[in-house]
């Protein structure tokens, strides 16, 4: 029997236009990006120019900081574009998708921990390693506390992976096996209690299973209750897909760069899965899964709560599996501040009858619901935040900026995606995970 | 609609960014998104946002509080006329208790908002909706035959001094309302306290006097009231805390939606109740005897414990922190009551004294989870050493 973890904090939405179960494989985009922004607090130096004709797996940036860690092109073609935005900051590197050469990295019979970090680095597949604290791409010289894979979902609309990976159950396995070399200490993979999944089959892992409502499948909220972050410590985490990415790696020698996408979201008519390589154009899946309305609409890499926002014209972001898309709500509502009135906008605060519905699945906008205005109300935060930290006093403490505190008060433990229920449910509509964001950089920054 | 916000818009014009009256936006902003909420859409952060505001959390409060101030308006009359007349009926007594304390409500809300869009102008920011409820609240808590310039005068200074003097809305340490309370009660001690305050008109026509309970009590007197009376609040009293019975209707709907703290309520039930009882076993004068379910029903402990210790800005924040928080303002509210018969009316004060704490049981209760956690990183220093 594996070990149970419950978490009875914490908010399920649920909203209209989740993805049907149906993996469509065969869209061919003609454009793929890698976008530096993707990777928190990275300073990318490129290693290509435009119109350089490359392949898949050759090298487009590194890692100021660490020159072996390259980031590399998930598609063979040529590079189209390289956007860049205020004071020439590299936004986006798009790559026209033409031609099969690929970069094939020998991989010998026995790995030793030298030769995988150094294959890892050099193959792209590093970036697929983030490490909390902070939520960066992990150091290799480190050597974690553990390693945590979330294989299930929680967030609204979020993907099943037991779904989009089935065929890859072996892979998976072979990403495990790669990256027990890499700690001395476990690696963890957490799924859904409440179902049953390949993941349960995997070996030579701490198998943990989780309930309840999101941020459950957080990996912040699972690392602070099975192996807690102290100063110091280093936990890494991975998504399902970027393990079998790895797996896939070591079985072929190319960087595969797959990438299973959900298109989600009560504006898209036809939700579904498309089968895609990383950083593919939004529009070409659009096209497939289709808009509702001509009307404005929210595109969102990630999902509604945690998610950034991007267009029609962008690319998928590196590590997402998902793509919401939502109505905008630039329209004005009369007498809404009125409690009890509006009850088809979702509420965790029971002056609005929604609660009443909370099986019900909800089509939200993007309206803000109000306006922002001081901290008053106290104890909705905690909540929707299932970890042993205060929230309000460590977001005041960020404000302050003061590094002792924020360490006293759990700064090392959270990352933004923590802070997106508090978002949602804030009466005064702070915006919590930009004060997070802000204070790890300036952590980073001091503390390194 | 439409056509109401195109005229909105309209007017709106002026103040926008880089127009003449940009700098008085968050008055005229104030006004708009009462009618309309506006149509801002989310830019950074989770891209959905709960139904909830600040306006829809504070209009709760004053719909919590509609029955109390209702009971309250009919009271003043009725204490009114069942000296003076002998045949009155309750639209009689609704209409004078109406002409006493909604001059009080409107003086209250004018004076407040007045400094409150003064300093939102001023710092650049829009009218926090908090003031809503401070401004219903002060009229509420005060003798129905104080002066409406004393009204003016002391929510002036609750405002400016209280809260504003702190950093506005959300970093106030006192209560507002209650500081308003505070200030008149020691500015003007006469309006104030006394037999003459609680029946409007009492001081004007002889024979006409009404004295509060716990007045009575420690001028040694005996009660001449049922429990009755007490509960369903047909007693002299400031304009509406005499009616337990609609405050508790007040505290259901605090409680169901949430907005306001049981926590806080009940650990001041519970810390009354204990002090109650220890004094009741004590029974040294008629205070201490009196019956420690009274002394949960009579005053103002229903009103304070239900609408002004669980503001959210001036209590604890924490939920341990609320409990000792609540348990503390019930001791000392009955406390202050027994042992200082100048104060009969216990409760303004307690709850200003634990205001005051209220950071400090904070800080001992975050003092606790920082300690955890320290020790786990040593702990963890140890296995590795």
């Amino acid at each position: 029997m594996s070990k149970v973890i419950s978490f009875k904090k914490g908010a399920d939405i649920i909203l209209k236009g989740k993805a049907k179960e149906v993996i469509c494989d065969n869209v061919i985009s003609e454009s793929f990006a890698i976008q530096p922004d993707d990777f928190f607090s990275l300073v990318p130096k490129l290693e290509i120019r435009e119109n350089d004709n490359i392949s898949q797996g050759s090298p487009i940036f590194y890692d100021k900081k660490n020159p072996n860690i390259k980031f590399v092109s998930p598609v063979s073609g040529v590079i189209s574009k390289i956007v860049r935005g205020p004071k020439r900051k590299i936004e986006s590197v798009e790559i026209e998708f033409n031609g099969d050469k690929k970069i094939i990295h020998e991989i010998p019979k026995k790995l030793s921990r030298e030769n995988i970090i150094q294959l890892l680095t050099l193959s792209g597949c590093w970036a697929f390693i983030r490490q909390r604290p902070y939520n960066v791409i992990a150091n290799p010289n480190d050597i974690p506390k553990s390693i945590l894979i979330s294989c299930f979902t929680s967030a609204p609309l979020d993907v099943d992976f037991d779904f989009i990976l089935k065929n890859n159950q072996k892979d998976f396995q072979k990403g495990i096996d790669i990256l027990n070399k890499l700690s001395n200490g476990k690696t963890i993979v957490t799924v859904n209690s409440e179902s049953n999944t390949f993941f349960d089959k995997i070996n030579n892992v701490e198998i943990i299973k989780i309930n309840g409502p999101h941020p459950s499948s957080n990996p912040s909220v699972q690392i602070q209750k099975i192996s807690p972050i102290n100063m110091g410590d280093k936990v890494w985490v991975l998504r399902p897909e970027d393990v079998v990415n790895i797996g896939l790696f070591f079985k072929t020698g190319i960087y595969q760069a797959q990438r299973t996408i959900a298109v989600a979201g009560s504006s898209v008519e036809s939700p579904q899965y498309f089968k895609t390589k990383i950083g593919v154009k939004i529009e070409k899946l659009i096209e497939v899964a289709k808009l509702k309305t001509k009307g404005n609409v929210r595109y969102i890499n990630g999902d509604v709560l945690s998610g950034s926002i991007t267009s029609r014209e962008s690319h998928i972001g590196f590590y997402n599996n998902l793509l919401t898309i939502i109505p905008e709500g630039n329209k004005y509502r009369m007498f809404g501040w009125l409690p009890f009135v509006d009850n088809n906008i979702p509420s965790l605060s029971r002056t609005s009858f929604s609660w009443l519905f909370s099986n019900k699945s909800f089509d939200i906008d993007t309206n803000l619901n109000g306006e922002e205005r001081a901290l008053v109300v106290t104890g909705e935060m905690e909540k929707v935040f299932p970890m042993d930290i205060y929230p309000m006093q460590l977001l005041k403490i960020c404000m302050t900026g003061d590094i002792e505190k924020m360490e006293a008060f759990g700064i090392y433990e959270v990352v933004p995606e923590d802070f997106g229920l508090i978002d949602y449910s804030s009466t005064s509509k702070i915006e919590a995970q930009e004060i997070i964001s802000d204070a790890i950089e300036l952590m980073l920054k001091e503390v390194g | 609609m439409n056509f109401l916000r195109k005229k909105l818009d309209d007017i709106k014009r002026p103040f926008a960014k880089g127009e003449k009256w940009e700098k008085l936006a968050p008055a005229i902003n104030a006004f708009d998104t009462f009618l309309f909420v506006p149509n801002h859409t989310t830019q950074k952060g989770a891209h959905i946002r709960d139904a909830v505001d600040l306006k829809r959390t504070m209009v709760t409060v004053i719909i919590a509080l509609i029955p109390a101030l209702l009971y309250g308006i009919y009271n003043t009359g009725f204490q009114y006329l069942i000296q003076t007349e002998t045949n009155f009926t309750f639209i009689d007594a609704f209409i004078h208790g109406s002409l006493k304390v909604l001059p009080m409500v409107v003086v209250s809300y004018v004076v407040g908002l007045t400094i409150e869009f003064a300093f939102a102008v001023y710092r650049g920011h829009e009218v926090n909706e908090g003031y809503l409820v401070t401004g219903m609240l002060i009229p509420m808590i005060m003798p129905v035959d104080i002066p409406l310039w004393m009204v003016a005068i002391s929510t002036a200074f609750a405002v400016i001094i209280a809260k504003e003097a702190f950093g506005g809305t959300g970093m106030n340490i006192l209560n507002p309302a209650l500081t308003a309370r505070a200030f008149a009660f020691f500015a003007y001690p006469t309006y104030m306290s006394g037999n003459k305050v609680w029946v409007s008109e009492a001081s004007m026509v002889d024979g006409v006097s009404g004295e509060t309970i716990l007045g009575s009590l420690a001028a040694g007197q005996q009660v001449s009231y049922s429990m009755i009376d007490m509960f369903s609040g047909s007693i002299p009293g400031s304009i509406a805390e005499t009616s337990t019975l609609w405050i508790l209707v007040g505290a259901l709907i605090l409680i169901l939606t949430g907005v306001g703290s049981w926590r806080i309520m009940i650990g001041g039930v519970i810390g009354a109740s204990i002090m109650g009882i220890l004094f009741n076993l004590w029974g040294a004068n008629p205070l201490m005897s009196f019956n420690w379910i009274n002394h949960l029903i009579v005053g103002g402990f229903a009103f304070g414990i239900v609408f002004m210790a669980t503001d959210p800005v001036s209590a604890a924040q924490t939920e341990k922190g609320k409990w000792i928080y609540g348990v503390l303002v019930g001791i000392f509210c009955i406390m202050i009551r027994v042992f200082n018969p100048a104060y009969p009316e216990g409760v303004m004060l307690a709850i200003l004294l634990m205001n005051v704490f209220a950071p400090t049981i904070d800080h001992y209760v975050y003092n606790s989870n920082i300690n955890r956690r320290i020790k786990r990183w040593e702990l963890s220093k140890v296995k590795t050493a």
